[in-house]
């Protein structure tokens, strides 16, 4: 049955409907309603955990890694600068290989202080070694969450579901929340080969010196790499319970003519959509990057054949390189059977709006020279009036 | 007729559980390998092990070896309280009945894991954190800590010709500690095993966050011999320097008394981070005067006079100054 839904609010049930044990968070905007949502869900009874208000997402982050390695399935989430703050222990959670789930409310990193949507956060921790699955609108945050508890939990590495803040967050959309009967049969109950048990004991985050460490980091980037089996298996079996299909590491849409393609990450994707059916013009091939860890190259390679130009539009930038995605398309498309010239624009920094002229303006703006990264919605008016930084 | 059963007895040839085996690479005479040891001793099997980063992980964990008996988790400096925080929410929500127990130096209980452990306390987890109490950063190098006591010099707070050492005083974590109000809280010493080993056993009795302060000496650190780690850590004691005090929701209700009080010079001397308080310098001589009125100020504020009448005498510690019983 749809129903229209707050993407937190729907993201919460989600959660409760893979039933962590153990749920551990701190407050940040705009990752708050999701919390508060799971919090009266506890508190009237539709949801059975404990749920673990911390002082930090520091310990937020703490607490998951140390109920995973307990036995029990946890769940946290946060955004921007609790995701800074987190980074220590992400790597940590990481590098031990133990299955969390974490939703990331994209918002931008400061300063300038602000609390709207980018995607700054989770991009700063792309090296961390989790997985990284961003979601176009509030039905795959939904699906992407359930699934997100699967993947982790047979690939032993934690997920992080990537979705846009308030865009997504604060949003109602008609959606559909699956059946919890249709969530037991695609989610078995938690099992972690490491769990800490003292009948057999363990010694988890020991010591590896030089001798051993290369090995390890090796092994851990395998297993992010092989991820993508697992990724693209949930996808296939939620797909078959749920009758939804969720393009598991790139959506594709648009004719197999087309010469232009435009990829991004996250809700701009629906307003690339939207855009493109409003103003028509020439075909373009619209791209979901879904999975950006691991990073799908060969995906990629595929979705992009038969183009001349890809437009990548992100929502974050490395200063002094280029956008954050493009870097990593260009590389992946490096080698490749005549790869389209790749174009990179910023858009949406700071919760900036992302109207339907941006799509407009993307494909003037690839018939002349660019610079290797610029903001497609850069008001160069602030600039000469703004003598200083805000 | 059954012969009437010596308890004493029995428990004393009871083999005491092994945590933490031997073979492990803390240092000669390491006071925090031994009150790891003497915690787990006390603690038994039926627990989990949450440890920060320092000495403790670095000396039993190097892979692929480890000399832990039970299960252990090292995650990073500043969140054991966190990680062990989750692990008791997992095990509470599965209905297991296992402990849990924070493992951390100073610097990861007073500076950089101690707002994690507030959170813990504040929330009242089930969970036993002990601090391994040696007064700086052992592990990186012996730099100072919120823990490191005035005018101790370590090589960030060095003693030279415009410094005596640490300008700050010692943290006082347990008042900290008592804030919290949290059902049980003590200091210890790995002189005193018994006691700190009835502590332990204190502590995991009771149903909420109980906090141990384990002073534990570091001979690298400390600059003595490791044959005096004990003697260095029971003259802390004697002193008043380091008194042996038990809480219960934040009110004193145990310090163990001090039968012969010795001047702090006596601990003093024993170490080099001291030794430039013993220069002809009177700058050093108004050192060594404000070191014993922190511990004259400890003296009189806990009672520690053995000669006052006293019903909260921690029995066991005095019966092994005094000789010791194995079953204590």
């Amino acid at each position: 049955m749809r129903q229209a839904l707050e993407g937190s609010q729907a993201i919460a049930r989600a959660v409760a409907l893979c039933r962590p044990q153990v749920v551990a968070a701190y407050p940040i905007t705009p990752q708050t309603h999701i919390v508060e949502n799971i919090a009266k869900l506890v508190a009237d009874a539709q949801f059975q955990c404990e749920f673990v208000s911390v002082e930090s997402e520091f310990s937020a982050a703490s607490v998951v890694l140390g109920a995973a390695c307990a036995g029990s399935r946890a769940y946290t989430a946060s955004a921007s600068q609790g995701i800074m703050l987190m980074s220590e222990v992400l790597y940590n959670i990481a590098g031990l290989r133990v299955p969390v789930v974490l939703t990331c409310a994209n918002r931008a990193v400061s300063a300038p202080i602000n609390i709207w949507n980018d995607q700054q956060d989770s991009m700063a921790v792309r090296d961390a070694g989790w997985l990284q699955l961003y979601c176009a609108d509030n039905q795959e945050a939904v699906d992407t969450t359930i699934q997100a508890f699967r993947i982790a939990e047979r690939c032993e590495l934690p997920v992080m579901v990537c979705v846009d803040g308030f865009t997504l967050t604060h949003t109602l959309e008609p959606l559909e929340l699956p059946s919890q009967e249709a969530v037991d049969a695609f989610l078995p109950p938690y099992a972690f080969s490491r769990t800490l048990d003292p009948r057999a004991p363990l010694s988890l985050g020991t010591l590896v010196g030089p001798d051993h460490f290369t090995e390890t980091r090796y092994l851990h980037h395998q297993a992010v790499l092989d991820a993508e089996k697992e990724i693209i298996a949930a996808a296939r079996d939620w797909s078959s319970l749920s009758g939804r299909m969720s393009a598991p590491l790139i959506r594709v849409d648009g004719p197999p003519g087309a010469r232009i393609g435009i990829l991004t990450l996250g809700s701009v994707f629906g307003t690339l959509l939207d855009a493109r059916e409003h103003f028509g013009g020439e075909p373009v091939r619209l791209l979901h990057l879904r999975a950006f860890r691991p990073f799908p190259v060969e995906a990629l390679r595929a979705a992009t054949k038969g183009l001349s130009d890809l437009i990548v539009l992100e929502r974050a930038i490395s200063p002094g390189a280029d956008g954050i995605v493009a870097a990593e398309v260009r590389s992946a498309l490096m080698g490749a059977d005549s790869p389209p010239r790749v174009h990179n624009f910023a858009a949406g920094l700071g919760g900036r709006d992302v109207p339907l002229a941006v799509y407009a303006r993307l494909l003037e703006a690839i018939g002349t020279p660019q610079p290797r990264m610029s903001p497609i919605d850069l008001d160069r008016s602030q600039l000469s009036a703004a003598a200083g930084a805000p | 007729m059954t012969p009437p059963v010596d308890f004493q007895l029995l428990r004393a040839q009871q083999p005491r559980f092994q945590g933490l085996d031997p073979g492990h690479r803390a240092c000669q005479g390491c006071g925090q390998a031994l009150a790891a040891r003497l915690t787990l001793e006390a603690a038994g099997p039926d627990i989990l092990l949450a440890n920060a980063t320092g000495c403790l992980e670095v000396f039993t964990t190097a892979w692929p070896e480890s000399a832990w008996r039970v299960p252990y988790l090292h995650s990073v400096f500043a969140n054991a309280a966190a990680v062990a925080a989750g692990m008791e929410a997992a095990l509470k929500a599965q209905g297991k009945d296992v402990k849990v127990i924070a493992l951390a130096g100073d610097g990861g209980t007073f500076d950089i894991g101690f707002q994690a452990l507030s959170g813990m306390l504040e929330r009242g987890h089930d969970v036993l954190f002990v601090c391994y109490d040696n007064e700086a950063y052992m592990n990186t190098g012996v730099q100072r800590s919120g823990s490191t006591p005035h005018a101790a010099a370590t090589t960030t707070s060095p003693a030279g010709v415009a410094r005596m050492g640490k300008r700050h005083l010692k943290k006082d974590i347990l008042a900290i500690i008592a804030a919290h109000h949290i059902p049980y809280g003590a200091t210890a010493s790995v002189a005193y095993p018994a006691d700190l080993r009835k502590k332990v056993r204190r502590a995991l009795q009771v149903d909420g966050p109980s906090f141990l302060q384990v002073h534990s000496p570091c001979p690298l650190g400390w600059g003595h011999g490791s044959e005096l780690s004990i003697e260095v850590a029971r003259l802390a004691v004697q002193t008043g320097l380091f008194p042996l005090i038990e809480l219960e929701r934040g009110a004193l209700i145990g310090a163990m008394p001090i039968r012969q009080i010795h001047p702090v010079t006596a601990y003093l001397k024993l170490q080099s981070r001291f030794r430039h308080l013993f220069a002809d310098d009177p700058r050093a001589r108004e050192e060594l005067a404000h070191l014993q009125a922190l511990a004259d100020h400890n003296i009189e504020t806990y009672g520690l006079h053995a000669e006052s009448p006293d019903g909260l005498d921690s029995e066991g510690a005095d019966t092994v100054r005094r000789g010791g019983l194995r079953s204590a």
